[in-house]
């Protein structure tokens, strides 16, 4: 599941995947404003079939942090 | 949906297409994986990678101004992609969020000024009739009529300015209908439902559009319909980022915009072209015999027979049909004689290779028959091999990928963008025996003994009229379409020639030719300018089906005769060569004009009329509604 957010934001961002660690966040990478942002949650959205709440969304501000909300909708989705 | 390993394999294949400089397989590897796995996370992905190999693509630029109650960023990314994969560079600005009435009414607004191919005004229900939304259940009838009589009044007023201030084409969005009513049941036992209400509000956008030349209608609310209201919105993102749709539905929305942007930019198909084993019928005819095959009512026939239908219906809007299939052809022709499932017939079609030859030598036969370029071919065909063929060997062809299972193919060949028309003239569907009588005509052209025998057997007839209302539609479409003989390849909107016929100083010709065979319709178009002591031809082309005839010399005639009723002493005009106009290029030397010098992107020839001796051929009569008009 990391390895596929970090592929997400590899591709959103044009940077290499390498370069996707945990620690990335909006304040490491440049093209990583509130468009980007939004398009990010979009995506996420997308890949992983759920939806962020507005308060989640402001929470995602480093790839760690986005992997454990995921991580946390997904059992959830599961669980119900 | 295709599988992440599937793409990611075709992923690691058009990179190393790119890197390889091998253009047409890394398009043709984009187009695939688009249609297969279309989302916003792959959005970024595709239109990074077609911006490295664009310069090497034949693509359309097309811009699109969007005008928008509502945030519309997240789908632009998706649109951009969406469009590469059909060949479109799209460039897209967006108006200010819910600021579109100030800027329509704005006429010095940057969305005039910017040379825009088309203009959406794409509105929610919800932003333009709050009172009906939301407040419906506080109104009685008397409000809800005076509330939808205003907001008619709204779109008539805002597309009046917008038609008045750009000749960009302007796309008007239907309203929705909310997925639950404010009145609950009680709704639908009334006549004035809150449905019925904004049902009056849609019934008048579409007679604006079509009242209005160069506005077209994109019906939101069958969108939406279609996956269903309750699976549509994510309350969320519109309480919180004003989104009126969730994620997932991005790329619905960016494929129904791109079913209105495709015709509007040029980028349809004249043919479809379609094999026939399991993808006209179930089974394989040369196999299994014609009592094998199925394509009735019944499982499996029925998916079958859904393409047949959809088929038969995109000829009815003027594509033509073609057959490209490895059989024999006397096993092929009982089926359509005989067959009690079949939808088509033979005569359904305009051309057809039925032997064992590959297929892209097939198609480029099939193309060169129907004197069209291979770029309006549109390609059926379940087998994924021959369809990668194609599409590497013949990079201009559309090719429609095709999912497993054959229930999804007729929705796939109705929901093309290359087959959908805006509009259709009587040209459009009288194409198909057209095109027969065509087929006639080349017959008796190899029969004839010398081509002025064939010229004189034909014994064609011009008629020149000034392009009026019943007119400007079709003469527009000619500019849109017309590649081969089109001596300059201007592009006009029916908003634009409208605007030109209306000049004093410019006259539109639109001309019918027919023949021994009939009626060939509207298939060449001149429009020229005149100031003082010079005419200039702006436009001059003829339709494929009327080319080599010396039309054009008819017409070139009229013209000098035209100069010189008028006073005019020059006549002129541009040749601006393209990847596809060769057939003009000696249009203007044969007719005796003289080159002036380039300017990079074509040669002005000029033409002393006083002297020339340019005459109609004497197997053309031609004959003129023009009136004879005296420019100030």
């Amino acid at each position: 599941m990391l390895d596929q957010i970090r592929s997400i934001i590899a591709d959103l961002f044009g940077i290499p995947l390498e370069q996707v660690l945990a620690e990335t966040s909006p304040d490491t990478v440049d093209q990583w404003d509130s468009i980007q942002h939004l398009n990010l949650v979009l995506a996420l959205e997308h890949a992983f079939n759920l939806q962020f709440t507005p308060e989640e969304m402001e929470q995602m501000l480093s790839v760690e942090l986005i992997a454990a909300l995921v991580e946390e909708k997904c059992v959830a989705l599961e669980e119900s | 949906m295709m599988r992440s390993k599937e793409q990611s394999e075709l992923r690691a294949e058009i990179g190393a297409a790119i890197e390889r400089k091998q253009y047409a397989a890394a398009q043709a590897g984009l187009e695939v994986l688009w249609s297969g796995a279309a989302s916003p996370v792959l959005a970024p992905y595709v239109t990074s990678s077609y911006g490295r190999i664009a310069p090497h693509l034949h693509l359309t630029p097309f811009r699109l101004a969007i005008l928008r109650s509502y945030a519309v960023e997240p789908l632009i990314p998706v649109l951009r992609a969406a469009a590469y994969a059909h060949r479109i560079d799209l460039k897209v600005t967006a108006g200010g969020y819910n600021s579109y009435v100030q800027e329509i009414l704005d006429t010095t607004n940057p969305v005039y000024r910017e040379p825009n191919n088309a203009i959406f005004l794409s509105l929610q229900a919800a932003d333009v009739v709050p009172e009906l939304w939301d407040g419906y259940a506080d109104l009685d009838s008397g409000d809800v009529n005076r509330i939808v009589a205003r907001t008619q009044d709204d779109f008539t007023s805002w597309v009046k300015t917008l038609r008045a201030s750009t000749a960009a084409h302007i796309v008007l969005q239907t309203l929705e209908i909310p997925a639950t009513s404010a009145c609950g049941e009680l709704d639908h036992q009334s006549p004035t439902s809150q449905a019925e209400a904004l049902f009056r509000i849609n019934q008048h956008i579409r007679s604006i559009a079509a009242a209005t030349p160069g506005v077209h209608v994109l019906d939101y609310g069958a969108l939406v319909a279609r996956y269903g209201r309750e699976n549509w919105h994510d309350p969320h993102k519109w309480a919180s980022i004003n989104m009126p749709f969730r994620a997932e539905r991005l790329t619905a929305v960016a494929e129904a915009w791109m079913r209105i942007v495709c015709p509007l930019a040029g980028r349809t198909a004249k043919v479809l072209v379609t094999d026939l084993d399991n993808t006209l019928w179930h089974g394989v005819v040369g196999e299994e015999g014609i009592d094998g095959i199925q394509a009735g009512k019944s499982h499996p026939g029925c998916a079958y027979r859904a393409v047949q239908r959809a088929l038969l219906d995109c000829s009815r809007r003027g594509v033509l049909l073609a057959i490209c299939s490895k059989n024999n052809r006397d096993d092929v022709l009982p089926v359509f004689d005989r067959h009690p499932d079949m939808v088509l017939r033979m005569e359904h079609f305009s051309a057809d290779r039925m032997n064992w030859n590959p297929k892209p030598d097939n198609l480029r036969e099939i193309a060169a028959e129907l004197n069209l370029g291979m770029d309006s071919l549109v390609f059926l065909d379940d087998n994924p091999a021959e369809r990668k063929r194609v599409r590497l060997e013949c990079p201009e062809v559309t090719v429609i990928e095709l999912p497993d299972d054959p229930m999804e193919y007729a929705r796939l060949v109705r929901d093309c963008p290359q087959l959908q028309r805006l509009s259709v003239s009587g040209e459009d569907r009288d194409r198909k025996n057209l095109y027969q009588v065509q087929r006639q005509r080349a017959e008796m052209e190899r029969q004839a003994q010398t081509v002025e025998d064939y010229y004189r057997q034909l014994a064609q007839e011009v008629e020149l009229q000034p392009a009026a209302s019943a007119t400007l539609s079709r003469v527009a479409q000619l500019t849109q379409k017309t590649n081969q003989f089109n001596l300059t390849t201007r592009r006009y909107s029916e908003q634009e020639i409208k605007l030109l016929a209306e000049d004093p100083a410019v006259d539109v010709y639109a001309a019918r030719v027919t023949d021994r065979f009939g009626d060939n319709g509207i298939t060449a178009v001149m429009i020229t300018r005149t100031s003082e002591a010079t005419c200039e031809i702006d436009t001059f082309l003829l339709s494929c089906r009327i080319i080599s005839r010396t039309v054009e010399t008819a017409l070139l005639a009229h013209l000098v005769e035209q100069c010189r009723a008028r006073g005019i002493r020059l006549l002129r005009g541009w040749f601006l060569p393209t990847a596809k106009n060769a057939p003009a290029a000696d249009f203007y030397r044969a007719h005796g004009f003289t080159p002036g010098d380039g300017n990079g992107s074509g040669v002005l020839w000029t033409l002393d009329v006083t002297s020339a001796s340019i005459q109609c051929p004497p197997w053309i009569q031609l004959r003129t509604a023009v009136p004879e008009v005296t420019h100030a």
